[in-house]
């Protein structure tokens, strides 16, 4: 008879929905205030930008590369829509049609370079990072607040659920892309495709899969979802400012493998980004709540998170490792 | 003679040195006063001087970085560390007013040191022992070391008033040159003879070329990737001190910000791989003044430091890209049609 096991590969995942729920009752435990369907709602409001951005991630993640340059685009993408709605008086529509279009060229030209160039993932997105932080400076150094009404609008709409319940037009941008990624990764050649990659990338190859093609449509859907969270974000904080977003490139990386995604490339879940990111989301939200720590303690203890959650990949890794060895001897006798 | 020019371009320094010398030609063309140095109360000022003075703690930097980078690794933490150091020993002397120390220098110096020592250690630690991917180990600490930074500062900047803290980054009395610049040269001197007088630089090298190779020929791969790091580390930690040294103050939310970018800049441009193995110490330094120079002179001609991350991340593409495998495949390629048409052509005549 087979005993039900967790397989390896949802051991982090079913350890961050643990998290979660742990880390959510604590809350409810210490301030009554916090058990409330607002507070679980606000998770999704506050952190719309990353949940997007943490989903782009993880495809990334998945075909064992790495984007850093998510936060600068998401900062260069506030700061060139204040920039072209305030400034120049465009359509808020076309603008944001036109911020997604940048984020595909900006993560296109990222891949292909990548791809086609062999130069190292992390030094070219290293390069973006700085290349989107030193154009939204150029645009402008100053803060430019949007005071378009379209955006206002759109920043103030409360989507009602049941009771008094709401979430914003990010939070439901956030959920769309969610499905549809959910939809990319499991039930399209494109994301299979991208789980063999990182599986191993020479038995992609040889198994006829368009290796090449799926790498750079991955960093450049890594750059649309950066727009998206770009344009989230330029509702959530209604400015354009070149320091937004800063270190955010960590915050979507720490999503992603608190989610269960391998830094190794091949598997990872979209779903897993979700709890990743809406467990930070908690962090913040506790931190905030005693009122006492600094903010800059959720800098820490995210980061401290990620390497607790990266220390423990490495060990189940290392245990599948060695009962593939034990099994390879066994059938080996 | 033509052999003796072939070994010219194709040593090391040869491209860095060619770059430099342009940017040297071009400052002296369109930036006035390039050239003058006068001599006031025993001490050298200049362009020039302030170029090398601002470059030493890049090449501190740039040093460990080279390193890592030999070793086929990155550390994005430097600037952090840098952070660190600059926080904890200018909280260490304190901001009496009266220029009184609260701990003595040597202490302070030691302290910042010792835990940026630290720092590149656990950098180490994850790289080397647990085998994470270097990337991500050193965004851990790239993103957290701010806010270690924050913590001990108090999210305050710390202004120190004691004298002889302005000497690391500035002018010692009685040297005429900046000390900077003479930190910056023992730390090199002892690298280099480290490197050479050892088999350490070799291992280094054959590390970051094949690591399981040299796991097999008895080098402890997870030893040498451990000292990089830590190295770099120490660094970072050297050159936190002479950049809070310049303004006298810990600055937490900007001292050494995007130095990382730089320090990775230096070492592409002084022709070290991305990708790990052959390395140039030498080379990676005169990338730093590159740098430096490149700094300078587009602070003179009037872009503002914000604009400058957008016109590096575009040079370190470039320099990537030229030193790319493929690329040069491809234009072989090319060459060798338009060569192989000439032939043709020249068979007809014929």
């Amino acid at each position: 008879m087979k005993k039900p096991q967790l397989s390896s590969k949802h051991v982090p995942l079913a350890i961050t929905v643990l998290l979660f729920v742990v880390l959510f009752t604590a809350g409810a435990v210490k301030y009554p205030a916090f058990l409330s369907m607002q507070v679980f709602f606000n998770l999704f409001i506050d952190n719309a930008y990353l949940i997007i951005l943490a989903i782009g991630m993880t495809f990334v993640l998945v075909i064992g590369g790495i984007d850093l340059s998510v936060g600068s685009v998401l900062c260069l993408v506030c700061m060139a829509s204040a920039h072209l709605v305030e400034n120049k008086g465009m359509n808020p529509y076309a603008v944001m049609v036109l911020m997604v279009l940048i984020g595909a060229v900006y993560g296109l030209i990222q891949g292909s370079l990548i791809q086609f160039f062999k130069m190292q993932p992390f030094i070219v997105t290293l390069a973006g990072l700085f290349f989107g932080r030193g154009a939204a400076a150029w645009i402008s150094i100053e803060t430019i607040n949007i005071t378009n009404k379209t955006y206002n609008d759109i920043a103030h709409y409360r989507v009602h659920l049941w009771g008094d319940n709401f979430i914003s037009i990010g939070a439901v941008i956030a959920l769309v892309v969610l499905v549809l990624a959910i939809y990319i990764a499991h039930y399209t050649k494109f994301g299979r495709s991208a789980y063999a990659i990182g599986g191993n990338e020479s038995s992609a190859m040889l198994m006829g899969l368009p290796v090449a093609r799926t790498k750079v449509l991955v960093y450049t859907l890594s750059g649309v979802c950066s727009a998206l969270a770009g344009i989230v974000f330029s509702f959530y904080m209604l400015s354009g400012y070149s320091l937004h977003g800063q270190g955010m490139e960590l915050d979507a990386i720490a999503s992603a493998v608190i989610g269960g995604t391998l830094l190794t490339g091949g598997v990872g879940y979209v779903i897993g980004s979700l709890f990743g990111a809406l467990t930070q989301g908690i962090i913040q939200n506790l931190i905030m709540f005693d009122g006492t720590l600094n903010s800059w303690w959720t800098k820490i203890v995210i980061a401290a998170l990620l390497c607790v959650f990266i220390i423990i990949q490495r060990l189940l890794v290392a245990r599948r490792d060695s009962q593939k060895a034990k099994g390879n001897v066994k059938t080996a006798l | 003679m033509h052999d003796r020019l072939k070994l010219i371009t194709k040593s090391k320094l040869f491209w860095p040195l060619m770059i430099l010398v342009l940017m040297i030609i071009f400052n002296i063309i369109f930036v006035d006063d390039f050239l003058s140095i006068e001599f006031k109360d025993g001490h050298l000022f200049g362009r020039i001087i302030d170029i090398i003075n601002r470059a030493a703690p890049l090449m501190l930097l740039a040093m460990g970085m080279t390193l890592v980078i030999a070793t086929g690794g990155v550390d994005l933490s430097v600037g952090s560390t840098a952070a660190i150091s600059g926080a904890l020993v200018c909280s260490l002397i304190g901001g009496n007013f009266d220029g009184t120390v609260q701990n003595p220098f040597i202490i302070a110096i030691i302290a910042a040191l010792f835990v940026s020592i630290l720092a590149g250690a656990w950098n180490g630690f994850l790289v080397g022992k647990l085998g994470i991917q270097p990337v991500v180990a050193t965004l851990i600490l790239y993103v957290a070391g701010r806010g270690i930074a924050q913590l001990i500062t108090g999210g305050q900047i710390i202004t120190v008033y004691y004298k002889p803290y302005a000497y690391l980054g500035g002018f010692a009395p009685g040297i005429p040159i900046p000390f900077s610049i003479i930190i910056a040269a023992v730390v090199l001197v002892i690298v280099l003879l480290a490197l050479k007088k050892t088999a350490l630089g070799l291992f280094i090298e054959s590390v970051g070329v094949n690591s399981v190779a040299s796991r097999f020929t008895g080098i402890s791969v997870v030893k040498i990737k451990f000292l990089v790091y830590a190295f770099s580390g120490l660094c970072a930690g050297i050159a936190g001190l002479i950049i809070s040294s310049m303004i006298r103050a810990a600055d937490a939310n900007n001292a050494g910000l995007m130095s990382e970018m730089d320090a990775i800049l230096a070492v592409a441009i002084g022709g070290t791989s991305m990708a790990g193995g052959r390395f140039s110490l030498g080379a990676s330094m005169i990338g730093a003044l590159i740098v430096q120079s490149i700094t300078t002179t587009l602070y003179a001609v009037g872009v503002s430091a914000q604009v400058l991350p957008l016109i590096k991340a575009i040079v370190v593409i470039a320099i990537c890209f030229v030193q790319s495998e493929e690329l040069r495949h491809k234009l072989s390629g090319i060459f060798s049609k338009i060569g192989g048409a000439r032939n043709e052509k020249a068979t007809v005549k014929l």
